[in-house]
């Protein structure tokens, strides 16, 4: 079988690429300066919605019906998608879905596409797969523009490029682009604006992905800001949507949860600048040509694992990248996959599904398990626990060891509040082994983790403890 | 061309998606809030809060003489009276081009959103197909007050989701570039908002 492209070819595992990632200490002040401002901002966003927590419990719940019922799910979307003039395409893996966009493109004797910003075909190599075929893809995200540009990798699910600062974007638009511009953000947009006018009002085939798609009346949504979406959405012949096969909500009405809870997630705005929804073709308005690309690419094994699984609610917010320590200092492409941040490290490895692969499975390592994600995930995904699920596996894979032990303890007692407490109590007796708060050599199976590092001394109280006594008023 | 390829595909991803055996979910509990405060002046602030310019008038006709001298797209359907003297309005059908040379259009809305400060077209009558809402600079949409609707679960109801639907939340912005927001990029730079109150 082919290697699932949402890792990069020859990227080294997550804990020596993030030791090289933190010598950079200009992508650790650009990452901080970002996710910083976006922090704010998201918390003002969703402190003014008194209903925050019934949004996000809904959210949970649609998207758990889907993955329910899928199967049937899928077949409703085909079928409305149709009636409406769309052809619908499967594709199993990112190989045939390549493949299946590529002939599109040819069939339209296209040698230039426009696209616009897409996990799904980010996800499976697309630009790259068309490129060897002879078809160029434009990005025109701004963000998406500037890795193209850079010949860089994306870093961010949502901001691509947020490893960049304005002046890096001067110069890669300066070399590119072959235009003088200062490095005032509005004059670099407005450089993207002039630099793609002509792209969008003459290329005839445009490559989007979904933010969702409604089963019940076919209708496809994009959410975006800049109106590179529109454009794309808009101006070309023929159209071709590449969407993984979660992105499904059953009813229209259920966009209703999705169009509040995203936005505020993910720009921290009551609603983005532009969302476009289109049920196949419309006479007169619009491409008279749409194919929609439904791929599976892991999502189905993915769907096997009864705690792995809730990772194909996400809707690609990227507020769990936001509020992540790890990531804040890492950056993005010290994961080496299109999906960085917590939730790639349970998407990538479910989604790649090999155990051995040593670089996908250090990724559920890439965690202190503070759990900041879970808190601002807008569909409740529980990403500390598919973390310690994920390592129990991963552990379990390379047979049985006292880390294997260990780690299948690990996940059995964080799936239990009660059970957590109790392992705390009991770990403070280790403090018997400290020296000046340090533990330098632990009894094995222990001494297998301390001959190589030092394990700082448990506190006497724990945390939960100490809070209970403290400031719990029940 | 058929309208479903690669069955092969298809039955078998099918097919691993019953297999993985998911168990049926609970019922989704709609706990949120469907309503709000609504009415024009939340609507005016939320609007004004993209750095849109919003202005709430008695009567159109007499609120457009900004638009004197300029070259305006009206679609199909905008009522006689918004087509005033002085104003060269563009009609349908027009090219790409000409879309790009104008200096504005001016449309009406299906529906508005008082809680996010959004205006929805749906290429009805007085809005036109998507491309006239893009392409020119300027946009000037006038909603009528009964119109807004207060919540994003209202404005869902009222609309009619077959239809292509462009949801407007003030002028194209982008926050690529460090995360700070910069208005314009390639949809109209200036969003104008006139509420009929």
């Amino acid at each position: 079988m082919a290697r699932n492209p949402v890792t990069w070819l020859g990227s080294p595992a997550f804990p020596k690429a993030a030791r090289e990632a933190l010598q950079d200490t200009q992508l650790r002040q650009n990452l901080r300066r970002a996710t910083g401002t976006i922090r704010g901002r998201r918390e003002a966003a969703v402190a003014e919605m008194t209903d925050w927590e019934m949004l996000r419990v809904a959210g949970e719940q649609i998207k758990d019906d889907v993955l329910a019922r899928l199967d049937t799910l899928l077949v409703e979307l085909e079928e409305s998608v149709t009636a409406r003039g769309g052809v619908v395409h499967w594709a199993r893996d990112a190989e045939e879905a390549n493949r299946i966009v590529l002939d599109l493109c040819r069939a339209e004797q296209a040698d230039e596409v426009v696209k616009v910003k897409s996990m799904a075909t980010a996800e499976i190599g697309l630009n790259e797969a068309l490129e060897a075929g002879g078809v160029h893809a434009i990005e025109t995200d701004l963000a998406e523009l500037i890795v193209q540009l850079g010949e860089d990798r994306p870093s961010h699910i949502l901001v691509p490029a947020i490893h960049r600062n304005r002046s890096e974007i001067r110069e890669i638009f300066q070399r590119r682009m072959g235009v003088e511009v200062s490095d005032e953000p509005a004059d670099l947009a407005e450089a993207a604006r002039v630099y793609l006018r002509e792209k969008f009002l003459t290329t005839k085939v445009a490559i989007s992905g979904a933010n969702f798609a409604v089963a019940d009346t076919g209708s496809i949504v994009v959410l975006e800001s800049e109106g590179n979406g529109r454009m794309c959405l808009t101006l070309p012949e023929t159209l071709i949507t590449v969407m993984g096969i979660e992105k499904l909500v059953p009813t229209w009405q259920d966009l209703e949860v999705f169009l509040q809870l995203l936005p505020r997630s993910s720009t921290a705005e009551r609603m983005n600048p532009y969302t476009s929804v289109w049920t196949g073709v419309t006479p007169g308005d619009g491409p008279q040509r749409f194919h929609l690309v439904l791929i599976d690419n892991g999502r189905t094994a993915t769907l096997t694992d009864s705690v792995g699984r809730q990772a194909l609610r996400c809707i690609r917010c990227s507020a769990c990248l936001n509020v992540c320590p790890v990531y804040e200092r890492t950056g993005g492409k010290s994961y080496g996959s299109v999906y960085p941040g917590p939730i790639g490290a349970i998407l990538t490895p479910q989604l790649v599904g090999d155990l051995h692969d040593p670089q996908a499975a250090s990724l559920p390592f890439a965690s202190s398990l503070c759990g900041a994600c879970f808190e601002v995930c807008p569909v409740r995904i529980d990403i500390p626990s598919v973390l310690t699920h994920l390592r129990a596996e991963v552990v379990e894979a390379k047979g049985r060891t006292p880390e294997s032990v260990a780690m299948a303890a690990a996940a059995w007692m964080f799936r239990e509040a009660s059970r957590y407490e109790k392992a705390q109590k009991a770990g403070a007796l280790a403090r018997f082994l400290a020296r000046d708060g340090k533990i330098t050599s632990l009894p094995w199976p222990g001494s297998r983790w301390t001959s190589s590092r030092d394990v700082p001394a448990p506190p006497a109280e724990s945390f939960r403890a100490w809070w209970r006594k403290n400031r719990c008023q029940e | 061309m058929p309208r479903v390829i690669n069955t092969a595909a298809r039955e078998e991803i099918l097919q691993r998606i019953r297999d993985a055996k998911v168990p049926p979910a609970r019922p989704v509990v709609r706990g949120y809030n469907r309503t709000g405060p609504g009415g024009v002046e939340l609507f005016a602030e939320r609007v004004a809060d993209y750095r849109a310019i919003v202005r709430v008038v008695s009567d159109v006709p007499g609120a457009l003489a900004s638009l004197e001298g300029k070259r305006i797209v009206a679609p199909q359907g905008v009522p006689e009276e918004w087509l005033i003297d002085g104003v060269t309005w563009l009609r349908e059908p027009l090219t790409i081009d000409e879309l790009d040379q104008a200096d504005g259009v001016l449309t009406g809305c299906a529906v508005a959103i008082a809680d996010t400060g959004t205006i929805v077209l749906d290429g009805s009558e007085g809005q036109g197909r998507r491309a006239l809402t893009l392409l020119p600079d300027y946009h000037l949409c006038v909603v009528r007050e009964e119109q807004i609707a207060a919540s994003v679960p209202e404005a869902l109801q009222r609309l009619e989701s077959t239809r292509p639907l462009t949801f407007i939340s003030g002028p194209s912005a982008t926050s690529d570039i460090e995360l700070s927001r910069v208005e314009g990029v390639h949809g109209p730079r200036t969003l104008e908002v006139l509420i009929v109150s």
